[in-house]
């Protein structure tokens, strides 16, 4: 969504994290990842320009979708898996409203996966943020549709049989036009991404990897923590060559249709990837979602940004069309229908 | 366009009250459009009429099959009359599977058009007939006029550039032409319609309007003089009429609403029988603002228009029962965040996906308790197919004026049915006013109004009013997340008592007949005809009986009670195994007595007037 704050609201104040900050407690656990994405949401709003009575947070069921009641804005906390489609109707009904749906690794693949892929195939203009910790938190710790296979968890005590599924690839196939990936303990690269992800026009997905650390501590903890995470992680950035490495010093290049990692102390001469994320075609976006660690690094940052229609601007044309080509609607011919007769 | 009536007088034929005639045939042979034809002229004829369509779900069973055949049911008359006919007295039978599955509910001595040509071996081993019925005198009780509809209309087409199947495939209008002659109806109407509807292609109106006239010319020729019969017009209450389905009725009274509230309309939907054609109608209304979202599936749709409702818009979702198991949910976070969705539902016959093209009112009970907990909603249920006009608009008045969900149930036959209908004046409907809340002093989300108990209606983009609801149990009037006792008691209550309240706004019930005595009928939603014409027949029998007609279920009418102890026996005809039933004798403990059909098909008025007499002859003591 491109946002652009509107005349009267560069003449107000500029509001900060705490206007954006409701009254409510947040009752996640101390030290849960949660309180960094709030965090992070609250510090980048006040970047948008964007008046608080014009943003609704809508979630569904899990921990992350206690969201909107620490948010002082709109907020709809609805039932499982069911955000993205609250979000669709409230978008057509109101396309002046900025829409943020909260959603988590359980809510939106699992019981909610089919409106996950419908949201970000219409391309409706939404922020669909997913907090993936790859575990159920609220039920309190059974594997989730991003557990790795064979966790052991309450629920799959001899490891989970379920294959993971993989949030960036489905988000992809689904066709949508931003995609993008943070985690909790980035809190610029999370605050740049939430931006990016508001400023898109259409429908935007941003898996943030989050740690639970009462049920699933550490998840992400071999690439994200500090003394390893250039070694292990992959930047993208617009325009640049995928590099890596405390020097910069490993790169990710096409070898035939994979993606590999090349040292190029040893090959100066490899030629890395350039990052393009406004690329139409998706290919080179579905190698980076395949790439995983221990074997590769983790893209982190926006893997796809492309300029499509959105569904409610479709819709709105429709609208004009329809009133420009057949004249605006008229009740009582419409009422009359195509035949009348008069009873004396 | 307004069509001046032209009476034909100068032919013969026996004057009748009440005619009702049955096009069948094979799913392909064109006989819902040949009825929808004879409708249109009936109409403009000046009778008085109802139908019903019956068809079966599969677009094309196999060609000749009993499970392919589709019919279309008219009853016209010179009188008021509230069913498409018990029997029909003529049968147009296109094949031979149309005439096995039809012959049973035509009396002796009916009238049998059979299309000759179409009773092959073939067709007749596809209907399971060992002999042809139409030479081995079985069918001697009945007139038969066997016709080569097929020939006459191949015939007919001969001279225009159209391909022998295209040809052949006129002859359903072969037989409307046949039909318009035999009961005097003008062709003009159809003429102008095959103009219009095939514009585009010049040979295929020639041919059409050709079969028509060659059916009609047969008729003419054929002698068939002494089978011709006459419907004079009926004395109508005075106005500009149009025929009308229920469902067409339902998608023009939401776009009303919208006229009479100044807000937009979102309807989300996932295609479902009998539901889909409103999600078709309102799609073509996009130049009266009209937003339509065909959802990924019924629970989306519910989302949808919710999230739509709680924007500001008239948020509406449509299904039939098998989708309001899907929505329920989603009715109960409306419930919860007391915003106002309107929900239809196009009964059909189930359980499970039961029989998608049949009636059935089996979902009443699921529309008052198919939630989690304590989740009452208001439900309404139209009685005729105009009435659904007006009962859209109600059901969304009432959802908005109390900031609640409003299930409104039709069913198949409504939605199918059709009637002459005075077009509405939409300036003499009250408007519906809606009054979002902006005044951020003393704001919080669940405060009450105190003639309502509705919630303030605040929208997203209202400056000073941002707030946050959701399905976890609110503290009465801030909103904040509660989790106490007495206060979660208190919210219970309170969200039945809106309900209740809602009564205020329900007219009270009327009785028609007697306003005391020995027997009441009481129905609700679409049976209301047959019970009108069974009355009838009843107090034409010397059985005197009254019959009182629910339009509104949750709340009742504030009356009802008073009106039911009135009469020693209550009888309640259903298509369902006695829902309404239960309810009645639970909250008013009257013993109620049942009349159930769930066979997929209306009740006949003869059901509904054995059933009358029989329950006045116990209350009498015989």
């Amino acid at each position: 969504m491109v946002v652009e704050p509107i005349a009267e609201q560069q003449a107000a104040p500029k509001l900060t994290r705490k206007d954006f900050a409701s009254s409510a407690d947040p009752r996640w656990c101390p030290g849960c990842g949660d309180y960094s994405i709030l965090a992070q949401t609250q510090k980048m709003l006040p970047n948008l320009g964007v008046p608080r009575e014009k943003l609704v947070f809508v979630s569904g069921i899990g921990c992350a979708s206690r969201f909107p009641y620490y948010m002082n804005t709109y907020g709809f906390h609805s039932i499982h898996g069911r955000a993205p489609t609250l979000a669709t109707g409230l978008k057509v009904a109101r396309p002046d409203l900025q829409l943020w749906v909260i959603t988590g690794d359980g809510d939106a693949l699992s019981i909610g996966g089919n409106h996950f892929l419908h949201a970000l195939r219409r391309n409706i203009d939404i922020n669909i943020i997913l907090f993936n910790n790859r575990i159920y938190g609220l039920t309190k710790g059974q594997y989730s549709p991003t557990s790795e296979l064979g966790k052991r968890t309450k629920s799959s005590p001899m490891g989970s049989i379920d294959a993971p599924i993989n949030p960036i690839s489905v988000a992809l196939a689904a066709e949508a036009t931003f995609v993008a990936r943070s985690f909790d303990t980035d809190p610029p690269h999370l605050i740049e991404t939430l931006e990016r992800a508001a400023r898109h026009r259409g429908g935007s997905f941003v898996e943030v990897y989050q740690n639970c650390n009462i049920f699933n501590d550490g998840a992400y903890r071999a690439f994200t923590d500090k003394p390893v995470r250039l070694q292990r992680m992959l930047y993208l950035k617009d325009g640049e060559p995928m590099r890596y490495g405390v020097e910069q010093e490993m790169a990710v290049r096409l070898n035939g249709l994979a993606a590999e990692c090349v040292d190029l102390r040893e090959e100066p001469d490899a030629e890395p990837l350039v990052h393009d994320a406004s690329r139409t075609d998706p290919s080179v976006a579905h190698l980076l979602a395949r790439m995983s660690y221990p074997e590769m690094p983790v893209p982190v940052g926006v893997f796809r940004d492309v300029e499509k229609p959105t569904y409610d601007a479709l819709l709105e044309e429709q609208i004009e069309m329809a009133s420009a080509q057949q004249g605006k609607g008229d009740i009582r011919a419409l009422l009359r229908g195509d035949t009348t007769w008069q009873v004396e | 366009m307004m069509v001046k009536l032209t009476v034909e007088t100068d032919r013969a034929g026996r004057e009748r009250d009440r005619v009702t005639i049955r096009f069948a045939g094979d799913s392909g042979d064109g006989m819902q459009l040949a009825g929808n034809r004879f409708t249109d002229s009936t109409a403009l004829f000046g009778n008085d009429f109802s139908t019903l369509p019956d068809f079966p779900a599969e677009i094309r069973a196999p060609a000749g099959s009993l499970a392919g055949v589709s019919a279309f049911q008219i009853s016209f008359s010179n009188q008021r009359i509230h069913t498409p006919g018990d029997a029909p007295d003529t049968l147009i039978a296109m094949n031979p599977a149309a005439l096995k599955m039809n012959l049973g509910d035509l009396p002796r001595g009916g009238l049998i058009i059979v299309n000759e040509e179409a009773f092959t071996t073939t067709n007749l081993k596809k209907a399971g007939y060992a002999a042809n019925p139409l030479g081995d005198g079985s069918l001697s009780d009945y007139r038969i006029i066997s016709v080569p509809l097929t020939k006459l209309a191949v015939e007919a087409a001969r001279e225009f550039p159209v391909s022998v199947q295209q040809a052949e495939r006129t002859r359903n209008l072969a037989a409307l032409g046949l039909v318009c002659w035999l009961y005097g109806r003008d062709l003009e109407s159809t003429l102008q319609w095959v103009a219009v509807k095939f514009e585009r292609n010049p040979a295929i109106v020639q041919a059409n309007q050709s079969a028509l006239r060659a059916g009609y010319n047969y008729g003419e020729t054929a002698e068939l003089a002494d089978a011709s019969v006459r419907v004079g017009p009926a004395k109508l209450p005075p106005g500009e009429y149009r025929n009308i389905t229920g469902n067409q009725a339902t998608s023009l009274g939401i776009v009303a609403a919208a006229h009479l509230s100044g807000q937009s309309v979102v309807y989300a939907s996932y295609p479902i029988t009998p539901a889909s054609e409103i999600l078709e109608l309102l799609a073509s209304y996009r130049n009266f603002g009209v937003k339509t979202v065909q959802a990924e599936d019924e629970i989306a749709a519910a989302g949808v228009a919710l999230g739509a409702a709680f924007g500001g818009a008239l948020g509406l979702t449509g299904t039939s029962g098998p989708g309001l198991a899907l929505k329920a949910e989603t009715v109960g976070l409306a419930v919860s965040t007391e915003l106002p969705l309107v929900i239809l539902d196009i009964q059909r016959a189930g359980p499970s996906t039961g029989m998608p093209t049949k009636t059935e009112q089996g979902d009443l009970l699921q529309a008052f308790f198919g939630r989690n907990s304590e989740s009452p909603v208001c439900i309404v249920a139209p009685s005729s197919p105009g009435d659904c006009f007006y009962l859209a608009i109600e059901a969304i008045r009432i959802a908005q004026k109390y900031m609640t969900p409003v299930i409104f149930l039709s069913d198949t036959y409504l939605g199918n049915t059709s009637e002459p209908w005075i077009v509405p004046a939409i300036d003499e409907i009250a408007p519906i006013v809606i009054r979002h809340h902006t005044d951020p002093e003393g704001f919080a989300p669940f405060i009450r109004d105190s003639e309502t108990l509705a919630r303030p209606y605040a929208l997203p983009g209202t400056p000073g009013l941002e707030h946050r609801v959701g399905g976890l149990e609110k503290a009465d009037g801030s909103g904040d997340v509660s989790y106490d006792p007495l206060n979660h008691q208190r919210m219970v209550d309170l969200r039945a008592e809106k309900i209740e309240r809602i009564a205020q706004d329900v007219p009270a019930l009327e009785v028609e007949g007697p306003q005391e005595g020995d027997v009441l009928v009481l129905g609700w939603g679409s049976t209301r005809g047959a019970i009108l014409s069974a009355a009838d027949q009843a107090r034409a029998e010397g059985v005197p009986v009254s019959t009182a007609h629910l339009r509104y279920l949750n709340p009742f009418p504030h009356n009802l009670g008073a009106v039911l102890r009135r009469f020693r026996r209550v009888l309640i005809p259903e298509n369902n195994s006695g829902q309404l039933r239960l309810l009645i004798r639970a909250k008013y403990l009257i013993d109620a007595h049942g009349l159930n059909k769930v066979m997929g098909k209306p009740f006949t008025a003869v059901e509904i007037a054995e059933g009358i007499i029989q329950l006045s002859e116990e209350s009498r003591g015989r």
